[in-house]
């Protein structure tokens, strides 16, 4: 289960979407989102797909690693759209039971569905063509303006940083360690919730002491290389925005604008 | 319980564009009360083959039979073969994690669903086999030294009474000492108990003192299979792959460069001793 989360996970290959300034990708991603909450219709939904679709055609990842990013929350997914389906006032369509779906219930459960799926899609996207680094980088970059106000921004990045770094390197000891225990015959599979969730014990107290040390051995390592927060640090690769970069903002902006207009258009035909 | 290995291939991530073949064409015969040294550079694909021979990781083709039976059959036992071919893992003092040493043994053969008295005596066993004194049973196993830990750790998967034990690097990050320990201890446990020994390692001094087989793997393949003599006759070859035979081979080997009519295919100190002995004796007769 884990190892489907694809958030974090970079994915290593040469495309126009990787070679864009991460703040680019980060503002589109914040924008797409956005869009995705403001376009109410099918016409803003169906650019938004095929926005999705040219970027995801752009960056060279295959579909699959958008995908296997979903199956983390499908069940969520199925809880707000099965919520919203039966617990939404309106216009009775079908009675069950207790139990009655309403148009309206249908229109907001298949909008949300739609919307979260194209959320994780998007950030996958953003995650999978973007290095936690430069993902970082972006981000301290854009935030710089709010350090008049003393938010700690660089810190702020610093921990995202280690935070998303630490991801894959966690993933990979929760695999070896319940391989160990799997070894020692443990079974994590069986049982009902209580005996399924005693049995995450050999797993998770070796891991947050495999975790404990990790974060101890590497505050070390930075303290021996004279970390000391954000103030005058300068960067060895600092961003510098390119024509490509340009490009992109004028393609996100042509999207919202598209989107907004499809919506407009429709509501003047219907 | 024989392990038979026909044609086993492993690639890690198939369908991406990363896809490594870890494994390719392993056929192996393991048969019991071997002991055996499993030799390779890092990423040789050696860590890869000894989680499939407990069937942790599935091959991506060909078969693997314990005692006969196919492992990767539907109706086969898993868990079964995990209590019969016991693998530690490396660094496995990471997988502790109960309030004291003895609890922690306890844990694999009562996984077994074996009764109190039983898990209790079986832990007991591999706390003794392992050499851990009984001042420590009753202890955090976090308060333990590296190479003790090791140890509880070698126990937990020793207490399941395994018929073949296999050792992934079970000295790294310790020190000579604390390597010296555990290699005696496990060629000792190899002695009392009999059974199969198969240990994972990088450095060919660990092995050759004490193993009767050395496999060498190189970039997912088996390159040799053979004797340790045998094996490290090919040390221009196992130079080649980042390898290399005992010192004390290359010495020999100098001495008898050198004009010194000494035996120059022996592997251990021991043996070195023997054949200096010998020349010298054999020199001392003809003057």
């Amino acid at each position: 289960m884990l190892r489907d989360i694809t958030l974090g996970q970079y994915y290593q290959t040469d495309s126009v979407i990787h070679r864009l300034d991460p703040r680019v990708k980060l503002a589109a991603t914040v924008l797409f989102i956005i869009s995705l909450f403001v376009f109410d219709g099918i016409a803003g939904y169906v650019v938004a797909a095929v926005f999705l679709a040219i970027v995801i055609r752009l960056s060279r990842v295959p579909f699959r690693f958008m995908v296997k990013g979903m199956k983390a929350i499908i069940f969520l997914l199925l809880i707000t759209v099965l919520f919203n389906l039966f617990l939404t006032p309106g216009e009775p369509l079908v009675s069950l039971w207790r139990l009655t779906i309403t148009r309206e219930g249908v229109r907001l459960a298949v909008f949300l569905a739609i919307r979260l799926c194209f959320l994780i899609i998007g950030s996958s996207v953003m995650t999978l063509t973007t290095t936690p680094n430069q993902l970082t980088d972006g981000m301290e970059r854009l935030l710089r303006p709010l350090r008049r106000i003393r938010v700690p921004v660089h810190e702020v990045a610093m921990m995202m940083s280690i935070a998303l770094r630490f991801i894959p390197i966690l993933m990979e000891e929760t695999d070896k360690i319940m391989k160990a225990q799997m070894a020692r015959c443990a079974d994590f599979e069986s049982g009902n919730v209580i005996k399924k969730a005693k049995s995450l014990v050999p797993l998770l107290v070796p891991l947050f002491i495999s975790a404990f040390r990790r974060a101890n051995d590497l505050a070390m390592a930075m303290e021996a290389r004279c970390y000391r927060g954000g103030d005058n640090r300068t960067k060895m690769k600092p961003l510098h925005y390119a024509r490509r970069d340009y490009i992109a903002y004028a393609f996100v902006i042509g999207y919202l604008a598209a989107g907004i207009a499809a919506g407009r258009l429709l509501a003047v035909f219907l | 319980m024989p392990i038979i290995l026909d044609k086993v291939n492993h690639v890690y991530g198939a369908d991406t564009a990363m896809a490594v073949h870890a494994l390719k064409d392993v056929s192996l015969v393991i048969p019991d009360g071997q002991f055996i040294g499993l030799i390779g550079h890092t990423g040789s694909g050696k860590s890869t083959l000894v989680q499939h021979l407990n069937g942790l990781m599935r091959a991506t083709s060909g078969n693997i039979y314990f005692n006969g039976e196919d492992i990767d059959a539907g109706d086969f036992d898993k868990r079964k073969l995990r209590s019969k071919v016991g693998l530690v893992f490396q660094y496995p003092e990471h997988q502790l994690f109960e309030t004291d040493v003895f609890t922690d043994v306890c844990f694999g053969p009562k996984n077994l669903g074996l009764d109190k008295k039983e898990v209790q005596l079986r832990a007991y066993e591999a706390l003794k086999l392992v050499g851990l004194e009984d001042d420590y049973f009753y202890q955090s196993p976090f308060d333990l030294s590296g190479g003790q830990k090791r140890r509880v750790a070698i126990a937990g998967v020793l207490a399941m009474k395994p018929e073949v034990l296999i050792l992934d690097e079970p000295t790294a990050g310790l020190d000579p000492r604390g390597r010296d320990e555990i290699l005696g201890q496990i060629a000792r446990l190899k002695q009392e108990t009999g059974i199969t020994v198969i240990l994972v390692s990088h450095s060919m001094d660990d092995v050759a003192k004490y193993v009767d087989r050395i496999i060498v793997m190189n970039q997912g393949s088996v390159l040799f299979d053979d004797v340790p003599r045998a094996v490290f006759g090919h040390y221009a070859e196992l130079e080649q792959i980042g390898l290399a035979a005992p010192q004390v081979t290359y010495i020999m080997k100098e001495l008898r460069d050198n004009g010194y009519d000494v035996s120059d295919d022996v592997t251990t100190i021991d043996e070195a001793k023997e054949a200096l002995l010998r020349y010298l004796r054999g020199k001392g007769r003809k003057r």
